[in-house]
């Protein structure tokens, strides 16, 4: 069993290994992962994450006011959860890996580059980690990118309520 | 209006459907055939073997969906038609796959566009493969007959403006665009292929080769994963099977262990290799999964100033194979083009970029248009595809590697697709591509392209048809299975889906899935029964 102070180490250490395989494009390390995910679990971190760069990737879309912006922040995280859990079960892994090297700090800061905690982190900096991601040298944080790219934006536009914004009438009826 | 729904009356009548995520406990079924896939191999081998009175078990790792499921909305339809909810990714992720995983598989999903085999990919396989009677002449017959029983015929009716605007772009060029043929009977034109026909026009297995099975007593298991063959010399005694949750995403507990004197394969070409690789099935040629091909596509976006609605309309009715024609077969990469259906999902994560330039170009969805070009690979000397292999659970992952000879026909398909958007009348026209923000003018799209870096995961690439990876050949030194698809070393088993092509098609596969796959199977029919095999309906 996994004590917490183990974790802890065994935490830190795979985060180390995971941004020193990041930025050598080496195949992560197995023990560390599963360290980084048992600390930090898919439902919380894909949450914390999403809540704050859902509102970035959709800049433009994303309502500006509250108490709407609050509430679209929950829905989409929420939809983005639900699309995780019907991914293959090796993207669903690959994805709490993601979700999970975002979500702690230490990997957080040395892999994306976000000093500030998520739920504090203002749209610029926000912004620029994804640029550098999306621009990457590294195979692997660009893949990162685009899953956050899919994820975000494919439950957004799946979202009925979303659809009079880009003039999409929806299916017709069929009469039935 | 109400719509029939054939699993509803066929479930009254009595059809054998199981659902294996409601069983609770093991079980052993046999048959005379145990097909693997109820796609396009799996159905038309299942109506063939049945009508020619041989008992067939159909395995479907995807679930039954059927007319009154389809919703027509992406949401509903990836999760539950598609493999892996349409997010297959090659394994560097630079190469997104849509491949159906439902019963009647990818023909379900697909965009209804039929091609017979090209000649020129026909010749290619006699001269390079021995595949001496893989001629048009020997295939007209098969192809004519699936065309008979698929309603396969061309689409004459308007095309949409989507569709529309390659024609009209491409002859101000002197490009030639033809019609398409689809599997429809009494298309409403609605657009809605993709995410399964709601209005049973779409001539899927689902809806033809799949009921006349059932109809002939045949067993159709579905959320069953087809896990490992259970191998005694040169023969298959069983094929092992776990019961997927209801999920569909990971394997529960209960098995089911399936008997039968002859075993098919058709569980597609990322698939079919995959449980040969896991049943240790031999291979001495060393080709099990390995020349897998994609017709890697690339895509162009571009903005008009009327409304195109490529979501409304029969989603492909016309194409071009000027950029195939005009060169040797096994020259520098040639592409078809084609366009494909609009719907938000599908568009918003295809589009580069994010936040105010994205949601700006989503404003526009009405006025996008969008070309695709598919490359066809596998016959120059330096495409030679991509390998199936497992994951530590043993579900599989395709490699390709996306090398120069790829990347070189990639810039010259951007080239003429923006080149034929702009004669059209395209206000702006983006590269699919993360670098790309889009030109306004054709002098500017011809500079920018030629400037594009092209590199994995920065020029995005996508791929409906996958291919090879079980290729035939006359020689077991050079192939996985012989002419007609019997294994080269495994008596009693069969492949039966694109993985028997020794290289890309160089058109939509389906049509030449079914035209192969009858005459296999119907040699199969008659080897298996000693008499000559029934024909389909």
């Amino acid at each position: 069993m996994i004590t917490r102070r183990t974790f802890i180490k065994t935490g830190i250490a795979g985060a180390t290994l995971l941004a020193l395989a990041a930025a050598f494009q080496r195949p992560l390390d197995r023990a560390g992962k599963q360290a980084l995910v048992a600390g930090n679990p898919l439902d919380a971190s894909l949450a914390t994450v999403v809540r704050a760069v859902a509102p970035v990737i959709l800049q433009g879309a994303f309502p500006a006011g509250e108490p709407q912006r609050a509430l679209a922040r929950e829905r989409i995280a929420r939809d983005v959860a639900t699309a995780v859990s019907a991914l293959g079960a090796g993207a669903q892994q690959e994805v709490a890996e993601l979700f999970a090297l975002l979500a702690f700090a230490p990997t957080r800061i040395a892999v994306a580059g976000v000093a500030t905690a998520w739920d504090q982190a203002g749209a610029s900096e926000i912004e620029a980690f994804l640029r550098s991601w999306q621009h990457s040298r590294v195979d692997l944080l660009k893949s990162g990118y685009q899953a956050l790219h899919d994820l975000v934006l494919g439950a957004w536009y799946a979202d009925p309520q979303n659809w009079g914004a880009i003039g999409y009438p929806g299916p017709p009826s069929l009469g039935r | 209006m109400m719509l029939r729904d054939p699993y509803t009356e066929g479930a009254a009548k009595g059809w054998k459907l199981v659902d294996a995520a409601t069983l609770q406990a093991d079980r052993e079924d046999e048959a005379d055939v145990v097909i693997v896939g109820s796609g396009a191999g799996g159905g038309i081998s299942a109506e063939i073997l049945a009508r020619s009175g041989l008992r067939v078990i159909v395995v479907e790792e995807g679930p039954l969906r059927s007319t009154a499921d389809f919703k027509m909305r992406e949401a509903d339809a990836y999760p539950q038609l598609y493999q892996e909810s349409a997010a297959r990714k090659t394994a560097d992720k630079a190469i997104n796959i849509l491949q159906g995983r439902c019963v009647g598989g990818s023909t379900t999903v697909n965009w209804t566009s039929s091609f017979r085999t090209p000649p020129a990919t026909l010749e290619f396989w006699q001269k390079r493969f021995g595949l001496a009677d893989y001629s048009p002449n020997a295939l007209l017959p098969w192809f004519e007959m699936v065309e008979r029983r698929l309603s396969i015929s061309a689409w004459f009716a308007a095309p949409n403006t989507n569709n529309e605007i390659l024609r009209a772009g491409a002859s101000k060029l002197g490009i030639e665009t033809q019609v398409m043929r689809r599997n429809v009977n009494g298309c409403w034109n609605i657009g809605y292929c993709g995410v399964g026909c709601p209005t049973n026009a779409k001539q899927s297995m689902l809806v033809t080769t799949l009921p006349a099975a059932l109809e002939l007593g045949a067993t159709i298991y579905h959320r069953l994963r087809a896990e490992r063959l259970i191998l005694a010399g040169d023969r298959v005694t069983a094929l092992d099977c776990v019961a997927m949750e209801p999920k569909g995403v990971h394997p529960g507990a209960v098995r089911v262990r399936l008997k039968a004197r002859h075993f098919v394969l058709a569980g597609g070409a990322i698939g079919s290799p995959a449980l040969l690789l896991r049943s240790a099935a031999p291979d001495p040629s060393g080709l099990l999964g390995k020349r897998t091909f994609l017709h890697p596509t690339v895509i162009s976006s571009a903005l008009m100033d009327f409304p195109v609605n490529g979501h409304d309309g029969a989603p492909q009715t016309l194409y071009s194979d000027h950029f195939l024609d005009d060169r040797p077969v096994d020259g520098p990469l040639g592409y078809k083009l084609e366009v494909p259906p609009l719907h938000p999902v599908l568009f918003s994560t295809t589009l580069q970029g994010f936040g105010p330039a994205h949601a700006e170009l989503m404003t526009q969805f009405p006025s996008a248009q969008v070309l695709l070009a598919l490359l066809r690979d596998g016959f120059h000397e330096q495409s030679r595809g991509g390998t199936v292999r497992l994951r530590d659970d043993g579900t599989p992952v395709l490699d390709y590697p996306l090398d120069e000879t790829i990347w070189d026909g990639v810039r010259r398909a951007l080239l003429t697709m923006a080149e034929i958007q702009f004669a059209a009348g395209a206000k702006k026209v983006y590269a699919v591509h993360e670098e790309c923000a889009g030109w306004q003018s054709w002098a500017t799209a011809k500079e920018g392209i030629a400037r594009l870096p092209m590199k994995p995961l920065t020029m995005r690439v996508v791929s409906a048809h996958v291919m090879g990876g079980c290729a035939m050949g006359a020689e077991p030194g050079q192939s996985v299975v012989g002419p007609r698809g019997r294994h080269h070393q495994l008596g009693n088993l069969s492949v039966a889906d694109g993985s028997l092509f020794p290289t890309s098609i160089g058109a939509n596969p389906q049509q030449s899935v079914y035209g192969i796959v009858a005459r296999n199977a119907s040699d199969l029919a008659t080897t298996l029964t000693g008499k000559p095999a029934a024909a389909l309906a």
